[in-house]
């Protein structure tokens, strides 16, 4: 349910964008306004139903939508949209920085960060006080550089891929779909063909990529992953593994995805991972030494032990 | 109720911004429908809908209804409101579209979408394939998964000081701090504020994460001084260990595994151990790396520096205990 303030933003930017076209089409308004056509036919009728009374009773916004049409004849005060806020300019013009610093199309982002500038005027300043840093090594820069030209060129690629929970290298075709930057790391997503699914490839766990003279065939049926809503997503059939985690380690819980997290005495940490593998949270126990301990499950505990064992036995 | 509100909203804005004169509280009242009879309900219900306009961004000016009497009366001057002329081109409009959808579920989405969607309504001129269907490309993303950010952005964009509980690195115990707030920078995905500290009376950086609990302004809009040639990024910077590699630590690689050893690490076969390989690598913190090594378990072994051999061993041990 949108609160009244909402709408009353979103008319005010509704209004003018027909009335800058004359006559839109009501289901493409409706797609870009994300709303359904049902909410969009809710405010067109609000809008025309203005009235002001004095000193002479008049209707202001004159406007009619019929055969999947809306056209508006006269939308008075209200025909351009309001100036951007501070939160407003400010959101965007982070974000066309930092599309700009992750290689995106350069010259048009320059091109529009200048527009915007120039039309928030002092709204924008907030935004130099957000500042956004991605590291990427010139190796994944030229990675990424690759990937980039194969998407525009719609080709497919030949990765070979470091699978980090397995410490193995993996050779496999991939038709590129996008790449993403979450979480400060540049990704592939593409339709992997040897798991014929979509997968997403960490740019700086591709040891090697060659752009192959075949076109990428990207199946209907795939789907982009929905990113915003986090990117690892357990199944149910996972094994949760909980770890105790001393005051030194508590910046894994920052790193990995925690199912959950829980404060202890004495600034330790409780985390619960789920993983369809546990080979690389044994791995984890081993690199955090005495700052973590495996609670449960206690087989994985054992096998952490174990492995400790084996490994100091080289030692000796 | 909602759906009155809009409307009565929406009247006001229509009626002010085409006024030149200043309209009072009674002259709005009789143009616009939906306010009550009685003079206190209306009083109050007027002062929300200002608030709410405000809010919106709407420059509602206020000054003398008339030049005899000392009525207050309000407009909107078009030129305040209006945003100015602007054209997109198809390319700039794909571009906008896609830094419209990088704040993912977090305080500035709605902010960047609500902006995208003013200026496209102010420019037709991006229309067309390209607006409708970005391009592939690269599509960053930032969110804002800490309860920290929302006011401190707030804090950051208004200058006000603010004061927060944080638990530091390593540390049992959260400080209570006060910071005059100079920016926030989002480095490898994790977001930090940094600012003036009073307490420590000393720049500081702290890690929005280690923020635990509400965050309070504790001062007025504007009350916060930058100091001149503030660069926040290098504050954020400074505070990272530089990466010497100056120390080579020597390796016995099990053959076949650790590819990540073996890819940079410039292999040979060891004649003693049939099976293994024998790799030298550069590190920097022997701590870190011996964490980094510990990781990979039996497949291999550290033959020296002592100092990251005893790591090594430590780690393992601590893992064992």
């Amino acid at each position: 349910m949108v609160t009244s303030a909402e709408r009353l933003r979103r008319l005010l930017a509704l209004v003018p964008y027909v009335a800058t076209r004359r006559v839109v089409s009501l289901p493409e308004t409706a797609r870009t306004f994300g709303m359904t056509e049902r909410e969009l036919i809710d405010d067109l009728n609000l809008a025309w139903c203005v009235e002001l009374r004095a000193p002479e009773p008049y209707c202001p916004i004159d406007l009619s939508y019929e055969d999947g049409e809306i056209s508006i004849s006269q939308a008075e005060s209200i025909a351009r949209p309001l100036r951007l806020a501070a939160d407003e300019a400010s959101a965007l013009l982070v974000a066309l920085r930092m599309l700009a610093e992750a290689g995106g199309d350069r010259d048009a982002v320059n091109r529009l960060i200048a527009k915007i500038e120039s039309a928030a005027g002092a709204a924008g300043a907030a935004s130099s006080q957000v500042t956004i840093q991605q590291f990427d090594s010139p190796r994944v820069r030229r990675v990424a550089a690759t990937l980039s030209g194969a998407l525009t060129a719609g080709r497919r690629v030949h990765l070979r891929h470091y699978v980090w929970s397995r410490d193995e290298d993996t050779e496999r075709d991939v038709d590129p779909m996008r790449l993403l930057v979450v979480e400060g790391r540049t990704y592939l997503e593409g339709w992997c063909r040897r798991a014929e699914s979509v997968r997403l490839f960490r740019l700086d766990r591709v040891v090697e990529v060659d752009v192959l003279d075949v076109p990428a065939e990207v199946p209907e049926e795939a789907e982009p992953r929905d990113v915003d809503a986090g990117l690892f997503r357990p199944s149910e059939t996972d094994v949760l593994a909980e770890l105790e985690l001393g005051p030194e380690a508590r910046w894994i819980a920052e790193s990995y995805p925690c199912e959950s997290v829980t404060e202890l005495p004495d600034g330790r940490l409780r985390i619960g991972l789920r993983t369809p593998d546990t080979t690389w949270v044994r791995r984890l126990a081993l690199r955090l030494g005495e700052d973590a301990r495996v609670v449960s499950p206690p087989e994985l505990a054992d096998d952490v032990r174990a492995t400790a064992a084996a490994a100091l036995a080289q030692y000796d | 109720m909602s759906k009155r509100r809009t409307e009565r909203l929406l009247s006001i804005v229509v009626l002010l911004l085409s006024s030149r004169r200043y309209l009072t509280a009674e002259q709005i009242r009789a143009a616009v429908s939906g306010y009550p009879e009685e003079q206190e309900a209306f009083k109050r219900m007027f002062e929300r809908d200002k608030e709410e306009l405000r809010d919106l961004g709407i420059p509602l000016e206020t000054g003398r209804a008339t030049p005899v009497d000392d009525d207050l009366g309000y407009r909107i001057s078009r030129q305040d409101y209006e945003l100015p002329e602007i054209h997109l081109e198809p390319d700039e409009a794909a571009v906008l579209g896609i830094a419209s959808r990088v704040w993912q579920s977090a305080e500035l989405a709605g902010a960047a979408t609500g902006a995208a969607l003013k200026l496209r309504a102010a420019s037709r001129d991006g229309d067309g394939d390209a607006a409708a269907s970005p391009p592939l490309g690269i599509q960053p993303r930032l969110s804002t998964q800490e309860p920290a950010f929302g006011p401190l952005w707030e804090a950051v964009r208004d200058r006000r000081p603010v004061t927060f509980s944080h638990l530091a690195s390593g540390r049992s115990e959260a400080t209570k701090r006060t910071l005059e707030p100079w920016g926030v920078v989002n480095r490898r995905g994790h977001w930090y504020v940094a600012g003036y500290d009073r307490m420590r009376e000393a720049p500081r950086v702290f890690r929005l994460s280690r923020i635990t609990g509400p965050v309070k302004l504790a001062g007025p809009a504007g009350s916060v001084k930058v100091p001149e040639g503030t660069d926040v990024r290098d504050l954020v910077k400074d505070w990272d260990k530089p990466l010497t590699y100056d120390s080579t630590a020597s390796l016995r690689v099990r053959a076949g595994a650790v590819p990540t050893l073996h890819r940079y690490g410039n292999p040979k076969p060891d004649p003693a151990h049939p099976g293994w390989d024998l790799i030298t690598r550069k590190y920097s913190d022997p701590e870190w790396y011996a964490g980094y090594l510990a990781w990979f378990g039996p497949d291999v072994v550290v033959l020296g520096p002592p100092e990251l051999r005893e790591a090594v061993i430590r780690h393992l041990k601590g893992a064992l205990a």
